[in-house]
């Protein structure tokens, strides 16, 4: 049974999009305890001993399954890091759904930095999906700094989703990426700071074998005070191919720092990279007005469309 | 019925004021397909542009069935029943084909209504419908998708500014066709069509002639095209108009 009281609902229900128990596996984790788990003949969820996190084990040739760990904080002052080791078997094929939310009322600062591993076998497919959410009122912090390392095997492939739209004070993100031949990493991070919120994002992608290909990319919106680095390297060690894309939204006072990098250490590595930053273009905003919508809610469509 | 009176527009040029439209007066009557032409530079677009509040005049009036609406901002225009078609339709990361809609219609819509509006413009609904407004669409998939959100507006008043531009032959002729079935449809509203393309000048009712933004010349496609056609460039033809 899964034990979580209101606030703790509404901040399943942003990150994960779940409004009752998911069915398959999962694994709830509320104010550092656990709220509720279940594991199916396929995936099983063991703590790890020494209580600092869970091993999750999907066994080969599981198919159309799922893995929910949502973890939510509705206590101020709780300051905590959990390991989550992902082995994915060989030719499975996975969606996992992860995500911290924040409700921070008092004056204490909340932590929660999640170091997810994923170890993933020979021809697997995963689909990894982190929405990240803060609320509350308090002048307590909502700190989230998860890291997240990718171990691919020979043709495995990996799609990760990483969402943070709203109500995180300061987030530091490293993503470590090691590709063996013909793998696949295709990475979409959507990222709104506002009010003085401060984000980092790192990626370092190693691209280890032949046919390996990587695609980062990453749209933000920087609002009022806020400041974001967008720190993107792709490494291409054999015959591969790279590619990482920075696209930013700049608005009010906001700040962006973006550096994609790539590196060829292999003749035959194509690695390409792109950025942009600038405001919300004045004729997008017009077209939306002559369709009726105010300056306001031009700049909301704009956004969203964007943040999509 | 759209009424300017002694409209006039500039714009600051080397520390000068550089007038665009002069004093124009006009009337555009419900009921009616209206096409205003005229060499580059004489001020059409920024006559399609004042209508819809992009710009500002800098003296007279604008009045929309007799109200004078020269104060409201775009989103007031729009929806006082005025829409606006781009002649560079504008691009939206992010945002799909269905949204656009939905934002014109300025409610949720169904995706069979949506599709309406698509093959109305010629465009296969199934392949568009979900695509993103973004550079991945071509010129003339753009220019169709802008008319078919004037479509999904309904307004009274519909100014679409050089639909031709920048667009292949191919869509050219599905365009032509487009326009000529709003034209047979058209009922209380109005469409006012800023173009120098002779097919589209040959289905209007009214032609009005803007030279040095000014109405220099109105009247039926019999009577302005003879004119119009066989100058050798519409420059040339305007000035002996004056």
């Amino acid at each position: 049974m899964v034990q979580l009281d209101a606030i703790q609902k509404r901040l399943i229900e942003e990150i994960a999009d779940l409004h009752s128990v998911p069915t398959g596996a999962y694994n709830f984790r509320a104010n550092s305890k656990l709220a509720g788990r279940n594991t199916t003949a396929n995936i099983d969820i063991v703590s790890k001993p020494d209580g600092s996190g869970i091993d999750i084990h999907v066994k080969p040739g599981t198919k159309n399954e799922s893995v929910h760990i949502p973890v939510v904080l509705s206590e101020s002052g709780i300051k905590e890091t959990v390991y989550n080791d992902f082995y994915i078997g060989e030719g499975a094929d996975v969606v996992i759904v992860a995500g911290c939310g924040i409700d921070n009322c008092g004056s204490q600062d909340s932590e929660h930095d999640g170091i997810h591993r994923f170890y993933v076998g020979k021809n697997a497919k995963i689909k990894y999906v982190e929405k990240h959410y803060g609320s509350g009122d308090g002048r307590g912090q909502r700190i989230l700094n998860p890291v997240t390392e990718v171990y691919q095997e020979e043709g495995s492939s990996v799609e990760m989703e990483m969402e943070q739209i709203k109500g995180v004070d300061s987030t530091e993100r490293t993503t470590l990426a090691e590709l063996k031949a013909d793998a696949r990493l295709v990475v979409k991070e959507r990222l709104m700071t506002h009010g003085s919120q401060n984000a980092v994002s790192t990626y370092q992608v190693n691209l280890n074998g032949a046919g390996g290909t990587a695609d980062v990319v990453s749209r933000s919106v920087a609002r009022d005070e806020s400041s974001q680095t967008f720190n993107a390297r792709i490494t291409g060690n054999a015959p591969c191919s790279g590619h990482t894309e920075c696209d930013s939204i700049i608005m009010d006072k906001g700040r962006i720092l973006a550096i994609p990098s790539l590196e060829a250490n292999d003749v035959d590595a194509m690695l390409v990279h792109e950025a942009a930053i600038g405001k919300i273009a004045g004729d997008q905003l017009v077209k939306l007005m002559t369709l009726g919508l105010t300056e306001q809610e031009a700049e909301e469509q704009i956004i969203n469309g964007f943040l999509r | 019925m759209l009424e300017i009176r002694n409209l006039s527009f500039a714009v600051d040029e080397d520390d000068k004021q550089k007038e665009i439209i002069h004093d124009l007066n006009l009337t555009i009557e419900d009921g009616k397909f209206t096409v205003i032409t005229g060499p580059n530079g004489s001020g059409k677009s920024t006559l399609a542009r004042l209508i819809m509040g992009i710009e500002k005049p800098i003296s007279g009036s604008i009045l929309l069935d007799g109200e004078d609406i020269t104060a409201l901002d775009i989103t007031e225009r729009a929806k006082k029943g005025i829409s606006f078609a781009f002649q560079q339709p504008v691009r939206f990361k992010g945002i799909r084909v269905k949204d656009l809609l939905c934002l014109a219609a300025g409610k949720r819509i169904s995706v069979s209504e949506a599709c309406a509006y698509l093959s109305e413009v010629g465009l296969c609904a199934r392949d568009y419908i979900d695509r993103e407004i973004n550079s991945s669409l071509s010129g003339g998939e753009l220019k169709r998708i802008e008319i078919a959100t004037l479509l999904a507006r309904k307004t009274r008043l519909s100014v679409f500014d050089e639909p031709e531009a920048g667009i292949d032959l191919w869509s050219f002729q599905n365009l032509i066709r487009i326009f000529e079935k709003m034209r047979a449809e058209i009922r209380d509203s109005a469409i006012v069509i800023i173009s120098h393309q002779e097919r589209i000048l040959q289905i209007a009712d009214e032609i009005l002639v803007l030279a040095d933004g000014r109405i220099s010349e109105k009247g039926t496609p019999a009577e302005i095209l003879p004119r119009l056609i066989g100058q050798s460039a519409p420059v040339s033809a305007c000035q002996k108009l004056q």
